[in-house]
């Protein structure tokens, strides 16, 4: 554990050793009001309840979350310092763990810091705070499946934004893949298991089920097993990288 | 203790490294020289663990560097080409990084650390970026990184290219210093630096050893006794194959 912790301190530090942190936290947080007051017409709903600020998660997640990993393994490529990083006694797994670690806790720090988001739902009504509590999860939950998608993408490239533009292709798929542009381009000629596996694996469903205070196991499960495969998938990127 | 046993690396149709053989042996210094492409820096970066070799072994310290890599590694110092590092970070940061991977205590991590930059002279730098630094610091930076530990087995590729004559002749003293307890392998274009530090020194061609001896011995084979017409004769295309 002491080799997922060096790498986990090291990359959290790099995020605030350059504008990056206040960049990122400044549009993540702007994006988060401007789809929840504007977009969203919060206060048109005359409801206190958070459904409309969840629901804009999937879309920001799928820019502003490949924004946060496209650095974690093209950067070190680029620079020569994965050969420093590989060459110290860490196994693979440990870095690559560390560096999601890194990523998704920074993350965390971004959604933590919407609370005024819900301080604002609390002044105006008696919010359901098991339901808010249940979407905060599954929001994090679900953010932590982009990054470790980013990541791996990251570690296949040695150019940060062919891993961003990459990274948000392979998203948006997870992302639309039960949405009615990929499910009625299915159907015709598709048959219905196949459309039935296709749909399973959006973002979209498993999100909204959590957010609809529907706290189902399974879909935490299908995020954090999602993001397993991608870890697991970053680390043979890297393992094989050492073929030449 | 460093063991080469038939190392073998191509990539595609060039083979970088051809069979190297080699042992190196506590005290020693070998110099590893050979003109640009010639397997120098592919033989370093197999023997550290970057790259996998397709054929045969290295073993560091009787531990083999594919299938027991961590424990290999973990008696390894290592300066990558160019002495890569993370430019955000300062020295100081840097190094505690380190020493914070190899697993050392708080109480001699900051010893260690000490003692690598009085010995690479960093006192100066120590609280700058990495990014901000002279190409000599930044040498100096990666050096001190690869001793911190006091490994066994150090392993330098060009250790002191870009540094002014001075720092160049401390780097050497340095070298000096540390070579009665340990295996160092250092490769460098300088024949004079072979001359000045070794105790031994092979030449490679092709991915082959075609010279292997102490630097007098083989001056001593060169048309005028000199280092530098015996690696012009072994190395220029036409008379490397009868050479060796």
């Amino acid at each position: 554990m002491n080799a997922v912790s060096a790498v986990f301190r090291r990359e959290f530090a790099a995020y605030f050793a350059t504008p990056i942190a206040f960049v990122f936290l400044v549009i993540f947080l702007v994006a988060m009001g401007v789809f929840t007051f504007y977009v969203g017409h919060y206060f048109d709903m005359g409801v206190a309840d958070l459904t409309v600020f969840f629901s804009y998660h999937p879309w920001l997640y799928l820019f502003l979350m490949p924004a946060l990993a496209m650095r974690l393994w093209a950067e070190e490529k680029r620079s020569g310092s994965i050969e420093l990083l590989l060459t110290l006694p860490l196994p693979v797994w440990a870095t690559v763990l560390g560096k999601f670690l890194a990523a998704w806790a920074f993350a965390g720090l971004a959604l933590f810091l919407t609370f005024p988001v819900w301080l604002t739902t609390l002044y105006l009504g008696a919010p359901d705070n098991g339901v808010i509590l249940a979407s905060y999860i599954g929001s994090l939950l679900m953010a932590g499946t982009y990054l470790a998608i980013g990541a791996a993408v990251s570690a296949a490239t040695t150019n940060q934004v062919i891993a961003f533009v990459a990274a948000v292709a392979v998203c948006f798929l997870f992302t639309a893949a039960g949405a009615p542009i990929v499910m009625e381009s299915l159907s015709g000629w598709a048959p219905a298991p196949l459309v039935e596996a296709v749909a399973s694996f959006s973002f979209l469903t498993h999100f909204s089920a959590i957010t609809e205070g529907v706290i189902d196991l399974r879909d935490a499960i299908f995020f954090l097993s999602l993001t397993s495969l991608f870890l697991f998938a970053n680390m043979l990127i890297v393992e094989s990288g050492k073929g030449g | 203790m460093l063991e080469i046993d038939n190392l073998t690396k191509r990539f595609d149709a060039v083979t970088a490294v051809a069979g190297l053989c080699l042992t190196v042996r506590p005290g020693e210094v070998l110099g590893f020289l050979g003109p640009n492409g010639a397997g120098k820096t592919t033989t370093m970066k197999m023997v550290t663990g970057f790259l996998v070799p397709d054929g045969g072994a290295a073993r560091i310290c009787g531990h083999d560097i594919v299938t027991d890599t961590l424990a290999a590694q973990k008696t390894l110092g290592y300066l990558p080409e160019g002495a890569p590092a993370y430019g955000e970070m300062t020295p100081r940061e840097f190094l505690g990084f380190i020493a914070d991977v190899r697993g050392l205590s708080a109480v001699a991590a900051s010893a260690a650390c000490e003692l690598a930059v009085a010995r690479t002279s960093l006192e100066s730098v120590f609280d700058r970026p990495i990014e901000t630094l002279s190409k000599g610091f930044r040498r100096r930076v990666g050096l001190a990184q690869a001793i911190l530990h006091d490994p066994e087995v150090l392993i330098l590729d060009e250790p002191t290219d870009g540094l002014d004559p001075n720092q160049k002749h401390a780097v050497r003293d340095l070298i000096r210093l540390l070579s009665p307890a340990k295996t160092i392998v250092i490769s460098t274009h300088l024949l004079e630096e072979v001359e000045a530090i070794c105790s031994r020194a092979i030449i490679i061609d092709k991915g082959r050893i075609v010279a292997d001896g102490t630097p007098a011995e083989l001056a001593a084979r060169g048309p005028n006794g000199k280092l530098d017409d015996l690696f012009r004769g072994l190395t220029s295309s036409d008379v490397s194959g009868a050479a060796a």
